[in-house]
């Protein structure tokens, strides 16, 4: 009785305990995994993942998914980066306003929660399926991004915008306390509140809570908008690192981002998963990406090995439901 | 086929028994099909009727019992054994691939072939156009179903039925969906089929249709075998008296008279089919409800009674017109969010799949509906979360370990307390309760007949659904019957009896 239920708890922390043995093997593997350097690295590396990943967290919770991300991160980068350097001409009045660094983030931040809105409205509107609503909308958005940019990068963006993808604030890299902040704000909203409470139990059973007046359609277009944001969020700090908002930033993303979702124990069918799992889980693929670079591992074995630790992730997971 | 002696039945049934979960759905029932005749089998909602003929038809093969076809014992695995012996059912749920066409869904899993190993459509379209004929359906062979009225779709399924030349034919309820002049189509074809000496087993609710084609009658209840004879030898009414007949238990101890003081009034409510057609679920229904009375609605499944209550509960604001009336004043109910205000509550029908968020736990259901008065600023507090939450398990003695355990792990009895605690919570003046016993164990079944008792006490007005008859004469005060969308009968308690429901709920168009 005991043993069984010493190990159930280890399934329960079984992402943890991934992620302990893949740092002990890559440290007694690599003199260089186990470094200070090493590990803001990693964690610099991750948090464009990890911002992205906790508005599809909340999306996949309400039982939908979300592919536009990373083209929703490429348009609402190329915007704030545009506002930044040009500013913006006032048609017809002959007039040039220029916008500060924080209101040029604003800007890109709408424009990702207006895609995101947009997204949510398709879906619940006309109902058409998440998958093939946000399948749309990362075309649109990557079109958008190519007509805004003329398909060239745009770079010279001074460093002030620099320091929030590059900056150090108190030793720690800001892009790290921007998703620290993110991670925070979604755990508080998952747990303490009402919104929280009415995204599980969508995921849940979306009928059952309609019944109980859920204002399923409100809740729904709230968590796309959300996730639209946080893309947006997510392109400010890859414009800022790479100091250029590149028309094909993001290609590529939505799968890291499910992937980290899906590893972190979040049922693809809603209702079940939290925002700390989907944390370990763009930990476990950003470790995982840094040892096998680190232990000099073919790109193309990197991607196999990435694959199928997706798949076990899963597979474990199923197993662990078996046993309860 | 050689024509058999009538006396000799081609199916025997011996000793059947069947449960589902514990529950018993037969006991040990025996039946005679003869053939060249039309056998009736007749009983209430939940009597056994469907089990029974999904046993003989092989869709259900774990079963104790025995079955004779033709004097041998036969025991079928799948439904298509049973076919290849010539027992061949038409189901009372459309089994048509709305995609397929007529002539497709026909000979679906028997296509006919060409040498080059192809459809050979022509053969399919002919032979369809054959059977097409006979029904008088003139329609396309090639036409898909989808585009099909319901009724056409009925009559799809019996050329279906027809092709195979069948020594049983099993209908379930043939007639739920067609029109007047398809039914006399259909009894002609039946007696064509009687003189061939195909053994037609036919189940109906419509008794006056019954006494119009069927020769024999078997009457299942409960799960039991009650009688069988002529239809030549018994009366309607001793039908009816046969499928209900049972001793009444008194389950509820009547607390304080029911005051005169209205809580709920409906008028001409009407629900327009939301699927578009042109026709009413609710045609037309009004009633009272008054503090501290019960009302009771019953009728056959299909009758409207689900779709009145959520009509009510303004799930279907587009469709719905009439009245409605709570405390004496005129409410226009546009959302569940409104009626959730103005003071109703609906515990909903399927409780785990309208009711209950399965992987959430006891505090989590039951605070669903009324998060609002436990949270600030959007925060919940989960310390009045729990105190609501065990509040009701104290108040509806809910059987749980603790109130963080997952609702998918209590039993049925429990999960329905836990609903019904989630529209307590909510501060009802009026319950609205749709089959609120639906697969519970008696126990809990008592304790939900004691709480509703208790709840009219305190001068909530009630509502509740029930297939049970026994269930509503145990606990309504006013007992409104709904046949084919239209209310039939509204009567107070006392005047009410078994026979006089069954009657209203049976009734054909008023």
């Amino acid at each position: 009785m005991k043993v069984k239920s010493i190990s159930r708890n280890l399934l329960k922390f079984q992402s943890v305990i991934a992620l302990l043995l893949m740092c002990l093997v890559m440290s007694l593997l690599s003199d260089r995994f186990l470094t200070a350097d090493n590990a803001w690295n990693v964690m610099r590396q991750i948090s464009v993942n990890v911002v992205i990943s906790v508005g599809m967290t909340m999306v996949i919770l309400t039982g939908g998914i979300d592919l536009s991300v990373g083209s929703v991160l490429a348009i609402c980068g190329a915007i704030t980066a545009s506002m930044l350097k040009y500013g913006s001409e006032l048609p017809g009045l002959n007039l040039s306003v220029g916008f500060s660094l924080f209101g040029a983030m604003v800007g890109g931040t709408l424009v990702g929660t207006a895609l995101g809105w947009f997204n949510g409205f398709t879906v619940t509107r006309f109902k058409v399926p998440p998958f093939v609503a946000t399948l749309a909308m990362l075309t649109i958005a990557r079109g958008l991004t190519m007509l805004w940019t003329g398909g060239f990068p745009i770079t010279g963006l001074g460093d002030d915008m620099a320091f929030i993808g590059t900056g150090w604030f108190l030793g720690i890299p800001m892009p790290v306390w921007i998703s620290a902040v993110v991670v925070l704000l979604a755990i508080v909203v998952t747990n303490k509140t009402k919104l929280g409470r009415y995204i599980y139990a969508i995921g849940g059973n979306e009928k059952a809570a309609e019944l109980s007046g859920v204002k399923i359609k409100r809740i729904k277009i709230i968590v796309y908008s959300v996730a639209g944001a946080l893309a947006a969020l997510g392109g400010i700090i890859v414009t800022s690192r790479l100091d250029s908002a590149q028309p094909n930033a993001g290609t590529g993303y939505e799968l890291d981002s499910i992937a980290a979702v899906v590893i972190g124990g979040t049922s693809l069918s809603g209702g079940k998963g939290t925002i700390m799992g989907t944390v370990q889980g763009a930990l476990i693929i950003g470790i995982l990406n840094n040892g096998l670079v680190l232990l000099n591992v073919s790109p193309f074995w990197q991607q196999v090995i990435k694959g199928f630790v997706i798949l076990l992730a899963v597979v474990i997971e199923k197993f662990n439901k078996r046993e309860e | 086929m050689v024509t058999q002696s009538k006396e000799v039945p081609v199916l025997e049934v011996r000793d059947i028994s069947k449960a589902f979960s514990g529950i018993d759905a037969l006991r040990s029932v025996s039946i005679k099909i003869y053939p060249g005749q039309v056998n009736a089998v007749i009983g209430e909602n939940g009597a056994g009727k469907s089990t029974l003929m999904k046993i003989i038809s092989g869709i259900y093969s774990n079963y104790e019992g025995e079955i004779f076809l033709e004097g041998e014992p036969v025991r079928f695995n799948r439904s298509r054994e049973a076919a290849d012996k010539g027992i061949v059912i038409i189901h009372q749920e459309l089994n048509l691939v709305p995609e397929l066409t007529i002539a497709e869904n026909i000979f679906l899993g028997q296509e006919p072939v060409t040498r080059f190993g192809l459809i050979n459509y022509q053969e399919m379209h002919a032979k369809t156009k054959e059977l097409l004929d006979r029904l008088d359906l003139s329609l396309h062979p090639a036409t898909k179903t989808n585009r099909l009225r319901i009724g056409q779709q009925q009559l799809v399924e019996i050329a279906r039925a027809l092709l195979s030349d069948s020594k049983v034919l099993i209908m379930d309820e043939p007639t739920s969906a067609i029109s007047e002049h398809e039914v006399k189509l259909l009894f002609r074809i039946i007696k064509s089929l009687k003189e061939k000496g195909v053994a037609v087993v036919y189940i109906s609710h419509k008794l006056d249709e019954l006494f119009e084609i069927a020769d024999l009658f078997t009457v299942l209840r409960d799960g039991e075998m009650i009688g069988a004879g002529k239809m030549a030898e018994i009366s309607y009414d001793g039908l009816i008296r046969m499928m209900v007949g049972r001793d009444l238990k008194e389950m509820r101890k009547r607390g304080k008279p029911v005051s005169d003081e209205e809580i709920l009034r409906i008028e001409n409510l009407c629900l327009k089919n939301p699927s578009g057609k042109e026709s009413y679920l609710v045609n037309k229904v009004s009633f009272t409800l008054h503090k501290g009375e019960v009302l009771g609605i019953c009728g056959l499944m299909g009758a409207g009674r689900t779709e009145l209550l959520e009509s009510i509960f303004g799930l279907y604001p587009k469709y719905v017109t009439g009245r409605v009336f709570v405390g004496g004043s005129e409410r226009s109910i546009r959302s569940i969010n409104e009626a959730i205000r103005t003071g109703l509550a609906l515990v909903p029908e399927d409780r785990k799949l309208q009711g209950l968020i399965l992987n959430m736990n006891v505090d989590e259901n039951t605070s669903l509906a009324s998060l609002d008065r436990i949270s600030k600023f959007s925060f919940i507090n989960k310390k009045q979360e729990e105190n609501l939450s065990r509040h009701f398990i104290d108040k509806l003695r809910t059987r749980v370990a603790s109130s963080k355990m997952e609702v998918s792990k209590l039993s049925g009895g429990n999960q329905q307390k836990v609903v019904i605690a989630k529209w307590l919570a909510v501060n009802p003046q009026v319950l609205l309760l749709d089959e609120p016993t639906r697969g519970i164990d008696i126990g809990a079944k008592g304790e939900i007949y004691d709480l509703i008792d208790e709840l009219a006490g305190q001068g909530m007005g009630i509502v509740v659904v029930s297939s049970e008859l026994t269930e509503i004469l145990a606990i309504a005060d006013t007992i409104l019957v709904m046949s084919e969308s239209r209310q039939t009968l509204n009567v107070k308690r006392p005047e009410a009896t078994e026979e006089l429901l069954m009657k209203a709920a049976l009734a054909e168009k008023v």
